[in-house]
């Protein structure tokens, strides 16, 4: 059994590694579409911290999302040194922070905004929430877009590009490598990162859903009151979930900055973050693989449509294209799913998981042994 | 002197419009404890309606507020039946479930509802033709037209209304006694559910003439434009004190006035630095202060939370 279960877990990674090698055949698209499946399925393991474990709807998910996109496009483009001379000054040859610099500084920078956006909600029920961080997803947007004049510093709706690609100790991403005579091209470096940070992220909620803190979020989510009432502090417990969600997203965000290289604010918008919580939804609240599956259907779903769209869309005179059909399929999953299986396509076997069962030798022994 | 007295009309004249919107939101709250994502949704859908109506009988000769009263009659209509249907199909299955599933629901709905109005009315910005004479009178020195006061008007009408239905009627008293208690209002002979649906009804016919409002004050419809009034009315309703319908009237006056005269000021007071287009941010910065300061509203009394 356990070899078993070793081996399916190395087909699993071999498979995984060999992905992107097989779909380049098929062009650079379907390596692309994986790419961004990964950067969702990132997104979604991220807001399941906050709604699935903790029970918090954030709705304005993304906008934690775009916090790190624009730390990571500030940082790794010319836009600063272009339109502030002091900053020329000091960096002459452009303001290209290595990505040790980018990456924390944005995971910080998201995650300190969860923790402030979270904090005058939680003496409220979950419910205000959800729409206070409505509107502060779309707050940040507005100050995205308007934020070019007097100081131009998003660059407004003309968004910001060209950013940096990744680069780790020489090893740039932008560029096309040969590693052992295989051919790697800028998208398939893109993907083993992104496929190295979700099974990180993977491994990390993980780790979280069976510790104390995700067996107290996880209680705050099943009941506020008899959490607290068990010593929970669930003023912490509840700030730490939106910091450690948003931190996520944040991460994310530069990863999409540099990914691809050039940002604006209408692609931090409402649908983005109604999208996101969907994912998390439809696979299964707070059932990491559910979330992923999720995740993946849904980001997926686009380029399947596109085939079908087509002739849809001369059929009902262009009404109906791609992106108009997925909308409309996305938001009767939500309602569908809520009515008919509220917990998700994958929910968890036990919802509200309770502490793991004592090891089985000590529950077997009897009481004479001790 | 003139810019603050034009602020203020258009505070008022904005803010009415928030306090149609409110009720409905405070009125469902109050009711089954939900916040309906979807009532933005329900505006826009009066206002296309309304936009279709008038667009259909233009040729018809008929006087420009004929055209007006009929096109509202008839958003009133499909709103209200919209709404009924949605509680009935998307709420009531799931008003025992707990509380992050309705809510999702309601989140999906409002998608669903701005992506049909997308398909069937396309996502193009419609512009909703001047019905009214548009000539602006002058009010010390500030100006107010036709529709401005029209909106005034109705809205004071409606409330009024809205309140000696509620404190006056059988179908009031109902609402209240649900309000308070359904299972007990219940063994009192009120049916909750004939009730509930009622609230929705009225709900949807007060966002559907604040829809109309809105399309013929600016002048465009959209399959997005019910979006952030939603957002501000809820807000509006919070800083009166969700489900108090005196709070959610209050709260949508004073919201439309902090907007205007933010929107009006901003610019001086600080030096050019912000412009108006940070209107959309005051209403934000209401609600969290609200939410911090005082979260029962300015109106509502203090509830313990059921959690």
């Amino acid at each position: 059994m356990k070899t078993n279960r070793l081996a399916l877990y190395l087909i699993a990674a071999l498979a995984l590694l060999l992905l992107p090698v097989f779909a380049q055949q098929f062009g650079n698209a379907w390596v692309r579409i994986l790419d961004i499946a990964l950067l969702y399925v990132l997104l979604a393991l991220g807001l399941n911290i906050v709604v699935g474990y903790a029970g918090l709807l954030d709705l304005g998910y993304v906008a934690f999302y775009a916090v790190g996109a624009y730390i990571g496009g500030l940082l790794a483009s010319g836009h600063l040194t272009e339109t502030f001379p002091a900053i020329a000054a000091a960096f002459p040859n452009g303001l290209h922070a290595p990505i040790w610099v980018v990456i924390p500084l944005g995971a910080a920078v998201a995650g300190m905004a969860g923790v402030l956006l979270g904090a005058p909600t939680l003496r409220l029920r979950g419910d205000y929430l959800a729409i206070v961080t409505l509107g502060f997803g779309e707050i940040i947007r507005v100050f995205l877009n308007n934020l070019d004049h007097p100081v131009n510093i998003t660059n407004g709706p003309k968004g910001i590009g060209p950013i940096d690609a990744m680069k780790f100790f020489g090893y740039d991403f932008g560029q096309r490598h040969t590693l052992l005579g295989v051919d790697i091209p800028p998208v398939n470096n893109y993907y083993y990162l992104f496929l190295i940070l979700v099974v990180f992220s993977i491994v990390i909620c993980y780790r979280l859903e069976r510790s104390r803190i995700g067996r107290a979020w996880m209680a705050i989510r099943e009941d506020e009151i008899a959490a607290k009432a068990m010593g929970i502090n669930t003023r912490n417990m509840k700030l730490l979930a939106f910091g450690m969600g948003a931190t996520f997203g944040g991460v994310a965000g530069v990863m999409f900055a540099t990914y691809q290289s050039f940002i604006t604010p209408e692609a931090f918008s409402l649908p983005e973050s109604v999208m996101i919580v969907a994912m998390v939804v439809l696979g299964g609240i707070g059932h990491l693989p559910g979330v992923i599956v999720g995740a993946l259907l849904l980001a997926a779903l686009p380029e399947v449509l596109r085939y079908i769209a087509g002739p849809l869309q001369s059929m009902t005179d262009g009404r109906l294209d791609a992106s108009i059909l997925r909308q409309l399929l996305v938001a009767l999953a939500m309602i569908g799913i809520m009515l008919a299986r509220p917990r998700g396509l994958w929910p968890s076997p036990e919802h509200g998981k309770a502490a793991p069962a004592p090891a089985a030798p000590a529950a077997a022994a009897p009481p004479v042994a001790r | 002197m003139e810019t603050f007295i034009q602020q203020i009309i258009n505070g008022l004249v904005l803010g009415s419009m928030y306090a149609l919107v409110a009720l409905g939101y405070t009125m469902v709250y109050g009711i089954i404890n939900l916040i309906n994502f979807a009532h933005g949704e329900v505006l826009m859908v009066g206002a296309l309606v309304s936009w279709t109506t008038v667009s259909a009988l233009a040729g018809s000769g008929l006087p420009g507020w004929l055209l007006m009263l009929i096109s509202l009659v008839a958003a009133i209509v499909v709103c209200a039946a919209l709404n009924f249907t949605i509680e009935k199909i998307a709420y009531r299955p799931l008003r025992n479930a707990p509380r992050l599933a309705p809510l999702i629901t309601a989140m999906g709905m409002s998608l669903l509802l701005q992506t049909l109005a997308m398909i069937i009315w396309k996502p193009t910005i419609k512009s909703y033709p001047i019905l009214l004479p548009s000539e602006p009178y002058t009010v010390f020195g500030a100006v107010i037209n036709t529709v401005q006061i029209l909106i005034l008007v109705i809205t004071a009408a409606t409330l009024a209304g809205l309140m000696y239905l509620v404190n006056f009627t059988k179908l009031g008293r109902a609402m209240r006694a649900t309000a308070e208690n359904p299972r007990v209002a219940g063994l009192m002979g009120v049916r909750p559910d004939m009730v509930i649906s009622a609230t929705f009804v009225i709900g949807a016919a007060l966002a559907a003439i604040a829809g109309v409002m809105w399309a013929a004050n600016y002048g465009s419809a959209s399959h997005t434009m019910g979006f952030l009034p939603g957002l501000k009315a809820f807000t509006a309703a919070v800083f009166g004190g969700i489900g108090n319908l005196a709070g959610a009237m209050v709260g949508g006056v004073l919201l439309g006035l902090i907007e205007a005269l933010g929107a009006g000021y901003i610019g001086a007071l600080t030096g050019g630095i912000l412009g108006s287009h940070y209107q959309d941010i005051f209403a934000f910065i209401v609600l969290i202060l609200v939410l911090t300061l005082r979260p029962s509203g300015l109106l509502g009394e203090r509830v313990a939370d059921r959690a």
